[in-house]
């Protein structure tokens, strides 16, 4: 994501087409069963291939969506003039050790970001253990990189992001 | 409203054709499917009006960067796009909330254990931030955009929790 740009559109307009796309997106949340950790869970041990429905139908709709951004309107966005563009990220170690570590919390827990806030609309409060420990984890990794990023500073070498 | 679920989670025509199906898909895919296809289509609306690729997990360091004051939450980017994260997560609430009230069963709670959602919770956390996206930036944008970095993340993070769902199992710890 191109987020090196300057702060997105604060209109009305703006936040009203969020809200629109997040009402979507939590709307499919509920449908596809994903703000459910037993079915999640169930898809993990095998007793239930459903969720690759969930993720392949996702990013059909993503991909074509996304071509007709960048490859045939080429244009600039009306809300933000910000370019049609792809969401393409480095591959690095990170990547790597980044899922593995994601990979273990969502196979123990059957939980993810986008799920995990669904959930709370179904007035499933329990996962609030989840979304606390979501935000733990966020701030710890911050804490760390920022120390990290510090002590590498003092010695000159150039942290990576 | 039971008739809708009992309509969206029956076997369908595909399992019928052929049974043996079933047995992967027990709840039948119309639910499963659809559910996709109404997830990719707020990614599409925000993408079409903003250019942005919305992914949920951002939003845990953006919303930390309105009590922190450690420089990583306080980036650019993140200041940048925290108030639109806030926005598109109240959605997402919303969203499920409706769902729950119409078609959907009401509101239920889950039955796994508050230490798997904690300890799961925080190593999402983690992991989510260290591997730059979650199974929406990565599992839904990502694999949208054709990116190998983040085929290369769904890839890694599927396996490793399947491994550690049956590593779980086999221990017994139900549910």
């Amino acid at each position: 994501m191109s987020d090196e740009t300057g702060p997105d559109g604060r209109g009305a307009r703006f936040h009203g087409l969020i809200l629109i796309g997040g009402l979507l997106f939590g709307f499919g949340l509920g449908v596809s069963r994903m703000a459910r950790p037993e079915v999640v869970l169930d898809f993990l041990q095998f007793q239930d291939f459903g969720l690759l429905f969930v993720m392949g139908g996702a990013a059909a709709v993503s991909a074509v969506t996304f071509t007709l951004g960048a490859d045939v309107l080429r244009g600039t966005a009306p809300l933000t003039g910000r370019a049609y563009g792809r969401r393409v990220k480095q591959l690095d170690r990170n990547v790597l050790v980044g899922g593995a570590i994601f990979g273990v919390g969502w196979g123990l827990s059957g939980i993810c970001p986008g799920a995990a806030y669904a959930s709370l609309g179904v007035g499933n409060w329990p996962i609030l253990w989840a979304i606390g420990g979501m935000f733990l984890g966020a701030y710890a990794q911050g804490y760390a990189r920022s120390v990290l990023a510090d002590r590498r500073g003092a010695e000159g070498i150039p942290g990576a992001d | 409203m039971v008739g809708l679920e009992g309509v969206l989670l029956q076997a369908g025509p595909l399992v019928e054709t052929f049974p043996w199906l079933a047995a992967f898909f027990p709840e039948g895919v119309v639910s499963y499917a659809l559910g996709g296809l109404f997830i990719g289509l707020g990614v599409a609306v925000i993408y079409l009006g903003t250019g942005i690729t919305a992914g949920a997990s951002t939003f845990l360091e953006t919303t930390l960067s309105y009590t922190s004051r450690l420089p990583r939450f306080n980036r650019r980017k993140y200041l940048a796009s925290r108030d639109w994260r806030l926005t598109f997560t109240l959605g997402i609430v919303l969203g499920a909330a409706a769902y729950a009230l119409t078609i959907g069963p009401g509101g239920w709670t889950t039955a796994v254990q508050p230490w798997r959602l904690l300890v799961g919770g925080v190593l999402v956390g983690v992991g989510t931030r260290v591997g730059k996206g979650c199974t929406s930036g990565h599992g839904v944008c990502g694999v949208g955009s054709l990116s190998g970095t983040s085929v290369t993340n769904v890839a890694t993070f599927l396996v490793v929790a399947a491994g550690t769902a049956q590593v779980v199992m086999a221990l017994g710890v139900v549910p």
